[in-house]
């Protein structure tokens, strides 16, 4: 589904990249964690796979190479939520940024006014629907972020930092969601046991190179390794007593 | 509350009054967009003195309020700072035209006088129609507007990242400025020995929150062009009420209907 071979990423030319030759694969339907410590590339990378970000080496999305031909098609088929929902929100009400995506690519009104109904119910944030964004909190902000993507029926969803600002019921619910989508998921985040409940698989960069990946139990219990790229053991894995 | 926070919200605020849904609010925006254009394109047109005939081009957006269901107060509020420059184009006039053009009672009025209050109703009146227009029309509908007249598509996105942008910039501001005061207690403003970097902060704090706002939309399918089905049904009458209202911002604009009246009499 996803492949990246040898993919390297710089902000600025001549700077040192910020992605160092990534290879990695990532199958139809896995969920995969994407952790690491702050600046060690996890955005950089998820923005390089929906072709914001200009790179060396080769990616495949979908079958398809991430080249200019295959951007709106890639981008048609891929779901980000980015890190900073104010700036993934841009219009004036929820229900409008959530119709944009959809109406876009050719989906009727009534369509996308009944997929943005069903993504808002999935999140129980119905009562989002006709309220403004500059008048949102910062975790309703993220749900309707979210709500956003989910009603586009993307193949695939990459989210940043998703639990970041909510509430821990709403964490919970998202974690639910996660688990129900079906398709496939890179969760970029620091909150690892999300990443413990949700993913099978983790990706560890460090420093914009893979420090290790494999399976999410195997790594997340690796205390040794966590430390060493500045991370610590998910919450729910330290022996009671230690905390 | 924060100077700048306020402003965002005001032209957050337009927006929402945009989308409303009166009688305004349903004509279809590329009608309202033709009406404006022309009201303002007459209203500038009347002659340099011409201030009784004017008079009559303020009905039409004074009723305009009325049916939008917005209060005519909102418009100057919110056009507050721009007013007095619009009002400040013709000061001058007195000054330079000082042959006497009216007498009431003993008051003598110079044509510069006249020509000064002249070209301010123009410039009050056509703010107030462009106001009337931007806020029962949402930025997005009056862009896909400008779009079927073929308007470059190039201007269309420009006008509509600046309107989101802006709103993003004085986001930066607001939250820069308190970021300031918070560890600059007591002070009023901001020092200037500080402009320099705050002022570089906020371009590139903006530049970098416009990128990030113009990717989000280029994920979701925006090209630039508003080629898709249209989201809200308009009332089918527009054009057909275009066109009599412009046909009436035409007569009021050949015929003086103050002095028809007082020759009625
Ligand atoms: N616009 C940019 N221009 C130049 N360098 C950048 C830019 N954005 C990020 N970087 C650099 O790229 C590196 C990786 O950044 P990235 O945002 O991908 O990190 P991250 O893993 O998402 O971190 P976080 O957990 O803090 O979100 C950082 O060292 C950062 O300094
Ligand atoms: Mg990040």
């Amino acid at each position: 589904m996803i492949r990246f071979e040898n993919v390297c990423v710089s902000y600025e030319k001549g700077d040192a990249p910020v992605l160092d030759s990534l290879s990695f694969e990532i199958k139809a339907g896995e969920s995969v964690g994407l952790i690491g410590s702050n600046g060690a590339g996890k955005s950089t990378l998820l923005k390089t796979l929906t072709g914001l970000l200009s790179y060396d080496g080769n990616i495949t999305v979908c079958n398809l190479p991430l080249t200019k031909d295959n951007l709106a098609e890639i981008r048609r088929k891929t779901g980000y939520v980015m890190q900073n929902s104010d700036n993934q929100l841009f219009m004036p009400k929820v229900i409008d940024d959530m119709i944009f995506g959809p109406v876009n690519y050719g989906e009727s009104r009534e369509n996308a006014e009944k997929s943005a109904d069903e993504a808002l119910a999935k999140l129980g944030a119905e009562y989002l629907k006709d309220r403004y964004n500059h008048k949102i909190s910062g975790g309703e902000k993220r749900l309707a972020a979210i709500a956003t993507v989910l009603a586009m029926k993307p193949e695939i969803l990459l989210f940043d930092e998703p639990s970041s600002a909510l509430d821990p019921k709403n964490r919970r619910s998202l974690i639910s969601i996660l688990n129900s989508i079906p398709e496939t998921k890179i969760i970029a985040t620091h909150d690892l046991d999300l990443v413990l409940d949700t993913c099978e698989r983790v990706i560890l960069l460090s420093g914009g190179r893979i420090a290790a990946q494999g399976n999410a139990g195997n790594i997340l219990k690796d205390k040794e390794l966590l430390e060493k790229n500045n991370l610590e053991l998910p919450l729910s894995l330290i022996p009671r007593g230690e905390i | 509350m924060n100077k700048a926070r306020k402003a965002g919200a005001e032209i957050k605020a337009v927006e929402a009054l945009a989308q409303g849904n009166s009688l305004v609010h349903r004509l279809s925006p590329l009608s309202k967009l033709a009406m404006a254009l022309a009201y303002i394109i007459i209203t500038v047109s009347f002659g340099k003195y011409d201030y009784s005939a004017l008079i009559v081009m303020l009905l039409f957006p004074v009723i305009g309020y009325q049916l939008a269901l917005i209060p005519i107060g909102t418009c100057f509020y919110k056009l507050r700072i721009v007013l007095p420059l619009v009002c400040a184009v013709g000061v001058f006039n007195p000054v330079f035209d000082r042959e006497i053009m009216l007498r009431i009672g003993n008051v003598a009025v110079s044509g510069g006088v006249i020509s000064m209050i002249t070209l301010m109703m123009k410039g009050v009146f056509s703010l107030m129609m462009s106001f009337l227009l931007v806020s029962t029309t949402p930025v997005d509908e009056l862009c896909r507007a400008l779009r079927k007249i073929h308007f470059p598509k190039l201007l269309v996105s420009l006008l509509l990242l600046t309107f989101r942008y802006v709103s993003a910039m004085l986001d930066e501001v607001a939250v820069m400025t308190d970021a300031y005061h918070l560890r600059a207690p007591g002070q009023k403003g901001i020092h200037f020995s500080a402009w320099g970097t705050f002022l570089g902060q906020l371009i590139l704090r903006s530049s970098d929150r416009a990128n990030e706002i113009y990717s989000a939309m280029l994920l979701r399918g925006f090209t630039g062009d508003f080629d898709y089905s249209p989201p809200k049904k308009y009332s089918r009458l527009s054009p057909l009420i275009a066109l009599i209202l412009i046909s009436l911002f035409i007569a009021a604009r050949l015929f003086n209907v103050i002095s028809l009246f007082g020759r009625l009499k």
